[in-house]
């Protein structure tokens, strides 16, 4: 296969960056697209030139470390899936293929295809968890799991945190990723009791780091890896909701309480 | 060196409870004081890093990826193991015991592997607390499957899924002690040294991989949780990225390292399909529980597998292991599979490669049953291959997957210096010469949960630390040095890319030290990375510069190292004359190809002392002794089902 890649080159978060067209003459169908970045770094370094950056390291699809734009679409043509697991053959011999990486006010670029994706962990820090001390679990039976429940739970849970979804949103919201985890926590019997401070704190640490807001392109959804549904956003939408109306006024049950939100998570 | 195990006194059963009680303890108040290192965020760096910030040590933990979430335990999928006995099969701690020892063809420490059954149960419970959706039966009660090597049904699952969900599980209680300011994280920072000073571990070198800095941190203990290094054969199951440097460079520091020839050989892995490959990709064995291997019975036939009619199939698993039959350990089955190609039955265009068949399944249990049950591993064959496996069988063949080779460690999981604690994959302790399925992921959080905790605890107590500065004398020096090394590496500017020496180095390790082993092929290696090392110091290109982002640069620090563990590994597997787990060489085995185990010799653990790069590496011992289960031929246990305790 021959094909005429233009890639994203930046040196580092301050550099300007531009594309630059590289050749390729012998990829085959059975490649891995990161096989034939690793073929085109090969012969860039053979040739005394500076390889392409990009991150990968699994590469079976669940780390969640590669990503990059290709013509436009997050992780490329084929849907569902990541770059890792893209093979050249849903390309066409002789393709023009532009390759960019994330694009988000909130993931700085690295280098090259790299981007910054701290923010999304930021996000976690702030309630993605069940506060459960080691040591501190009850037998396991003792808590029960319908098998439906379970599933829903695990669909969302499954996420790899790999940021298409912010890429691929037009408003670059990172609105999928927060959902999945709000509701695969907030789906189990485990994640109720703290199910509307985490809800109330993932969603405004979001804020904070910049993503926009979800206006329900879908976007995200076709791009995700994992296929990970937007029905998600609606529960996680009703599970905020319901944060910002109950959770701040039953923080107190005394009388004369203010019914000002508290601080969310006392540290 | 000095090998002391320090295993506590008592019956089997007591020593870790007696452990436990007479632990000594750190006061709340002063645990804040200690500062602890540790590198790696993978099931068993997340896990401990969480647990010793929730009791209020001061925590700084470190991995190279950009997330701790991306850890190479989020690839596991088939499960972990827990002696639960929720289906009433016969279970019991003693049993996953048993049969872990027994597994791990007697090369692993009694009391260590007891411990690991016995705290199997409260994962679990832990791991569900926090919210790990495992697999669950209509009832709302947790499902189970049997898994590779094992007579009963006690693996925990999620999907295919399972490391990523028992990460995430880990990576959120790490989450919230990042949140709560008691872990501090530097992601993206590569380990390349260890400070020993005062003849204690207390402290580590790294490099920012964005920034290219070198920096020194100061600690009161070090904890090494930084996986395996199957990934020195450059095509593995492990993630590009997987290193041994942070264990080598503790090694060259004077940690003991144990049994280093000990890598596990995972018997269903999709072919390699072309030269250009950078991995192979791991069919979880689970479906070995429902799947049927078989070769044509005609050498070098191209038909169809539709079209090859059942008697003209080798199902030469359930042949030559008549009790185990596709659930055969996994080197039985990797050496079974790489001989009948290797004679010339194998399928597929490299002829490198068996059928995986799920037909009968299909039949018995229906496709929609099987989806769920493997789902994504349907998905990832089928992206990869561009065939449903629920169609036409899949083609599978053996990969390096696993090294239970490791830093020696006591009972407490502390290494030969003192202060340095090693954890997960990264160590020897528990798996012998080969592992079970899914106990790697329950060796990751044991460690991580409810081991380190505790024996970390007791160091601190027993211990009298001075204060040290990263400004001090042994930090100065060790960064100086790594800085010098990360120089050299760039100043070389030859001709071949980093990867084209690591695709030589795991070739020939592949050759010589895989699934077969001999004293020639193992000499010539010893001779061929010799030349390799010297090769890869005069003629490699690290484009770039060491104060930048840098991936090549990266890489070339830890093919640099491989280069000199893969000498180590064949030392190991040439010393060892006697075949036993993973390890097989031609010489010792019997006259109908079994492997010849020589106990008298080599019940001991290898453990491999730096002497300096101009001196021979030292090999020592730890002798092995088994009380409970004694050493028999694994056959014999095969054959009784496993039926008959041996407990005296
Ligand atoms: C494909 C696959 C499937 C598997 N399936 C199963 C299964 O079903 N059941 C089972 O029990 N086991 C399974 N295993 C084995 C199991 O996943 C691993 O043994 C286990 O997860 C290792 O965990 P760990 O915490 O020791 O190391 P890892 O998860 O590998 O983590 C290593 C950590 O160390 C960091 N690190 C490494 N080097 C450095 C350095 N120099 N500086 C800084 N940081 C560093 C990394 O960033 C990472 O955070 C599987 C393994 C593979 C490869
Ligand atoms: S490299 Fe891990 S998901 Fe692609």
């Amino acid at each position: 296969m021959r094909l005429t890649l233009y890639i994203w080159r930046q040196k580092s978060t301050t550099d300007k960056g531009r594309f630059v067209k590289y050749e390729v003459e012998n990829a085959s169908p059975e490649m891995s697209f990161l096989e034939m970045l690793d073929m085109l770094n090969r012969q860039l370094i053979e040739r005394g030139g500076e390889p392409v950056a990009f991150e990968h390291d699994c590469r079976e699809g669940i780390c969640g470390c590669c990503g990059m734009v290709i013509n436009g679409i997050a992780n490329g043509p084929a849907g569902g899936t990541t770059v890792c697991q893209l093979y050249m053959r849903h390309f066409k011999d002789g393709a023009v293929l532009y390759i960019e990486p994330w694009r988000s006010r909130a993931f700085p670029v690295i280098k090259d295809l790299v981007v910054d994706r701290s923010a999304l962990d930021r996000i976690m820090q702030a309630g993605g968890f069940i506060s459960v001390r080691t040591g501190s679990a009850p037998e396991a039976h003792t808590i029960l799991v319908s098998k439906e429940t379970a599933e829903l739970a695990m669909d969302a849970a499954e996420c790899t945190g790999c940021g298409a979804c912010v890429a691929a949103c037009p408003n670059g919201a990172a609105m999928l990723f927060v959902a999945a985890k709000i509701s695969h926590l907030g789906l189990l019997p485990q994640g109720q009791p703290e199910r509307d401070r985490r809800a109330q704190a993932m969603v405004r640490q979001m804020d904070r780091e910049g993503f926009g807001g979800c206006s329900n392109h879908r976007e995200c959804e076709a791009v995700c890896p994992k296929r990970i549904s937007i029905r998600f956003i609606a529960r996680a939408n009703r599970d905020f909701l319901r944060a910002s109306l109950f959770y701040s006024k039953s923080a107190s049950g005394k009388a004369g309480a203010t019914g000002k939100t508290k601080r969310c998570f006392e540290k | 060196m000095e090998l002391d195990p320090r295993i506590p006194g008592g019956p089997l059963e007591e020593k870790w409870i007696r452990y436990r009680k007479t632990v000594k303890l750190i006061s709340p108040a002063n645990k804040r004081n200690f500062t602890v290192v540790v590198v790696g965020t993978g099931l068993a760096g997340a896990s401990v890093a969480a647990a010793l910030a929730e009791l209020g040590y001061n925590v700084l933990a470190f991995c190279y990826q950009d997330s701790s979430r991306r850890a190479h335990s989020i690839a596991a999928q088939g499960g972990i193991n827990a002696a639960k006995n929720y289906q009433n099969d016969g279970d019991s701690v003693f049993r996953l015991f048993s049969e872990t020892v027994i597994g791990g063809d007697f090369r692993s420490r009694e009391a260590n592997v007891y411990r690991l059954a016995e705290l199997s149960g409260v994962i679990i419970d832990q791991c569900v607390a926090q919210g790990v959706p495992f697999a669950r039966e209509y009832s709302g009660y947790l499902a189970n499957r049997s898994f590779g090597g094992s007579l009963v049904s006690r693996t925990f699952y999620c999907r295919g899924q399972t490391g990523q969900q028992l990460l995430l599980g880990a990576y959120s209680a790490l989450c919230r002690q990042i949140g709560l300011g008691r872990v501090k994280l530097f992601p993206r920072t590569e380990m390349l040294d260890l400070v020993v000073a005062g003849g204690r571990a207390r402290g580590i070198v790294t490099r920012d991989l964005v920034t290219g800095s070198i920096a020194a941190h100061a600690a009161d203990a070090v904890l090494l949780a930084t996986g395996g290094y199957a990934n020195i054969f450059f095509l593995s199951t492990n993630a590009k990225g997987c290193n041994a440097t942070a264990i080598w460079r503790a090694y060259r520091r004077g940690a003991g390292f144990a049994n280093p020839c000990f890598v596990q050989v995972h018997p269903t892995c999709i072919p390699q399909s072309g030269e250009y490959q950078s991995k192979l990709t791991l069919m979880s064995e689970s479906l070995r529980n429902d799947g049927r291997i078989w070769v044509p019975k005609r050498k070098g036939d191209t038909r169809e597998p539709s079209e090859i009619p059942e008697n003209e199939r080798d199902y030469f698993l359930e042949r030559m292991y008549a009790s185990y039959g596709n659930l055969a350990p996994r080197d039985m089955a990797s050496r079974a599979v790489k001989r009948v190609c290797d004679m010339g039955y194998g399928v597929g265009p490299s002829g490198r490669g068996v059928y995986l068949d799920l037909t009968e399944a299909v039949a018995r249990l229906g496709g929609d049953l099987l989806r769920e049950r493997y789902g994504n591993l349907f998905e990832i064959y089928e992206r990869i291959t561009g065939r449903d496996p629920l169609k036409a069988p899949m083609r599978i063949y053996p990969a390096p997957h696993y090294t239970m080779g490791g830093l020696w460690v006591d009972y407490g999981l502390q290494s030969t210096i003192p202060g340095l604690f090693v954890l997960g994959e990264a160590n020897f302790s528990d798996h012998g010469a080969n592992r079970l399925g899914a106990s790697a992921l329950l060796q990751g959080l044991a460690d991580g949960y409810f081991i380190v905790p505790y024996t970390l605890g007791e160091y601190f107590a027993g211990t009298v630390l001075d204060g040290v500065s990263p400004a001090g004398r042994p930090f100065v020096d060790a960064q100086k040095e790594v800085q010098e090394r990360v120089a050299r590496l760039v100043a070389v500017q030859g001709r071949r890319t980093v990867d084209s020496f690591h695709r030589k180095l795991g070739a020939l390790l592949w050759e010589h030290c895989g699934i077969s082993r001999s004293e020639a092929g193992l000499r010539t290696a010893i001779e061929e990375i010799r030349a390799l090392r010297r090769e890869f110091w005069e003629d490699v290109r690290v484009p770039g510069k060491t104060t930048e982002f840098n991936q090549e640069l990266e890489k070339a620090g830890r093919v640099a190292d491989y280069l000199e563990l893969a000498e180590l590994m064949c030392r190991d597997a040439l010393a060892r004359e006697e075949s036993c787990g993973c390890h097989f060489r031609e010489e010792f085995q019997t006259s109908d190809g079994e492997p010849f185990k020589d106990d008298g010799r080599f019940c001991h653990v290898a453990v491999w002392e730096y002497m300096g790069d101009d001196r021979e590496p030292v090999r020592h011992a730890e002798p092995l002794t088994f009380e409970t289960v004694k050493p028999e031929d694994r056959a014999q246990y095969a054959s009784q089902g496993y039926t008959r305790s041996r407990r005296k």
